[in-house]
């Protein structure tokens, strides 16, 4: 054991701790525990003092490279409820600045005494890297176009309690629509759900499409709402795609591919209606969402709080990493 | 190791009577009372409990509680809730037995009580188990007891739809 080791954190005793990095790591098994934990943290959520003292004495790092408000506060909230201490790496008045590596971050924030990690990174793989370079637990708060697995969770989490279906989504119909090549959230939504056994097909302008896809693939919303689905998981337009050309310009983008009034109209009121946030009023969805009987846009950010005191309880309880004997490549 | 029975279902099912009237005759009446079982093991006791409670005297509310999140040995072994707590009435002034299989350290009854803590402040609280095998690492004694069983630290204590049994 070398002297640095000792500066990695203090999970202690050498054993790997569990990090929640994607969907597929987790797998159908681990989908299920995480949601059935979130029921737990769901009924505290829901008592007049939402705290309970699991994780007393553990201490939660966000550390996060891109802007986000509402995914932090969401983490920082499910941490307190777990009576963790929490601490925020404000990226911008970091000394990244000065020319520090990540790497050097990561290990100096550990020698803290930090027992999780949060991390959001522009660059895809960024928590498999910290990962490596820690015996903290990691969890994913998303990494670049790649993966936001909290996010596809408390989505599953969402429809499993709106609809009822604690056993699975076994024939359940679920659509996403919108920029999938550039979303996370399209990608880690569309594993959890597929990990749960719902059928998943993507909506997008051919631009918007990833190079290489696996998943049911269309351009005709109109025909997807026509055969019925359960859920319509709007996706949020980012604005900068204009300036990429990739749409013509946001009014056929809604158009062809938002939630207008007319579709809003045909839909079957049991349908749910999802959106990961921020909306863009006007553009994905062109109506007000609090008028739509499906909607559970809200409720998924409740259960966000919820999702996420189940996946740091998760990690953070676990005395030992059950994937630890998994092959990750070794990076360095 | 071998297996012991010393509990047959029957004797289950009339320490259980005895317990239901040993609850009724401490509280005088049935005012105020309200059984919670300790999950896993203390939920269905809990609801036989209270069906003999209601069978002899009157219906009174049952209730469970997942004490998980409040454990004192969270990261040193694994620990998951098996079930969401299901407390459907007052817990301010009421008078609240809590109910378990086997009280053995008294950690799990520990943490019962500061989760039930969490719901409100019972005017007291009381504690009912089927088997106390001893072994107590806290000051925490039962008053309702179906049977003492003396037992060494390392037998395995398991309630099971057969009786009880040792291993």
């Amino acid at each position: 054991m070398s002297a640095n080791r000792d500066l990695r954190g203090h999970a202690g005793g050498g054993a790997m701790s569990r990090s929640l990095l994607s969907i597929d790591e987790l797998g159908h098994a681990g989908v299920q525990r995480i949601l059935e934990l979130a029921d737990t943290m769901a009924e505290v959520n829901r008592r007049p003092n939402p705290k309970v003292p699991a994780l007393r004495g553990k201490t939660v790092c966000s550390v996060f490279f891109e802007d986000s408000t509402r995914t932090r506060l969401s983490f920082e909230t499910a941490a307190k409820r777990l009576s963790a201490d929490t601490m925020t790496f404000a990226v911008s008045q970091s000394s990244l600045n000065k020319g520090e590596s990540l790497r050097d971050t990561i290990e100096t924030i550990a020698a803290m005494g930090v027992d999780a990690f949060v991390i959001r990174h522009a660059s895809a793989g960024a928590p498999w890297l910290v990962d490596n370079w820690t015996n903290a637990s990691v969890v994913n708060a998303g990494d670049g176009w790649h993966s936001h697995p909290t996010q596809g969770l408390l989505d599953a989490y969402t429809v499993r309690t709106a609809l009822n279906r604690p056993d699975g989504f076994d024939g359940l119909r679920v659509a996403i629509v919108g920029d999938i090549k550039h979303s996370r959230v399209a990608r880690s939504t569309t594993a959890a759900f597929k990990a749960l056994g719902a059928d998943v097909t993507w909506v997008a302008p051919r631009t918007l499409v990833p190079p290489t896809v696996h998943e049911h693939c269309v351009d005709d919303l109109d025909a997807v709402l026509t055969e019925g689905v359960d859920v319509l998981y709007m996706l949020r337009m980012q604005h900068e795609r204009m300036t990429e050309a990739l749409v013509p310009n946001l009014r056929e983008y809604t158009a062809r591919f938002g939630l207008t009034p007319e579709r809003a109209a045909r839909l079957d009121p049991q349908t749910l209606v999802m959106h990961p946030g921020p909306i863009n009023r006007g553009v994905e969805i062109a109506v007000d969402p609090t008028e739509l009987p499906g909607a559970v846009i809200t409720q998924q950010v409740a259960n966000g709080i919820a999702v996420r005191m189940a996946v740091l309880f998760d990690c953070l309880a676990a005395h030992q990493d059950p994937t630890s004997d998994l092959e990750r490549p070794e990076l360095s | 190791m071998s297996e012991k029975r010393v509990l047959t279902p029957d004797d289950v099912r009339r320490a259980t009577t005895r317990m239901a009237h040993e609850i009724i005759e401490r509280n005088q009446g049935l005012d105020g009372v309200a059984l919670v079982g300790i999950q896993t093991g203390g939920v269905w006791l809990a609801a036989d409990l209270g069906a003999e409670i209601a069978r002899i005297d009157d219906a009174i509310p049952v209730g469970s509680i997942d004490a998980s999140l409040y454990r004192d040995d969270i990261g040193l072994r694994p620990v998951s809730p098996a079930a969401v707590s299901d407390i459907g009435f007052e817990v301010d002034g009421a008078t609240i037995v809590l109910v378990d299989d086997v009280l053995f350290t008294g950690r799990t009854v520990r943490a019962a009580l500061d989760a039930l803590g969490d719901y409100g402040r019972p005017k007291s609280v009381q504690l009912a188990v089927l088997v106390d095998r001893g072994h107590r690492e806290l000051p925490i004694r039962p008053d309702f007891i179906g049977k003492n069983l003396p037992t060494s630290g390392d037998e395995n204590v398991s309630v099971t739809a057969d009786g009880v049994v040792i291993s």
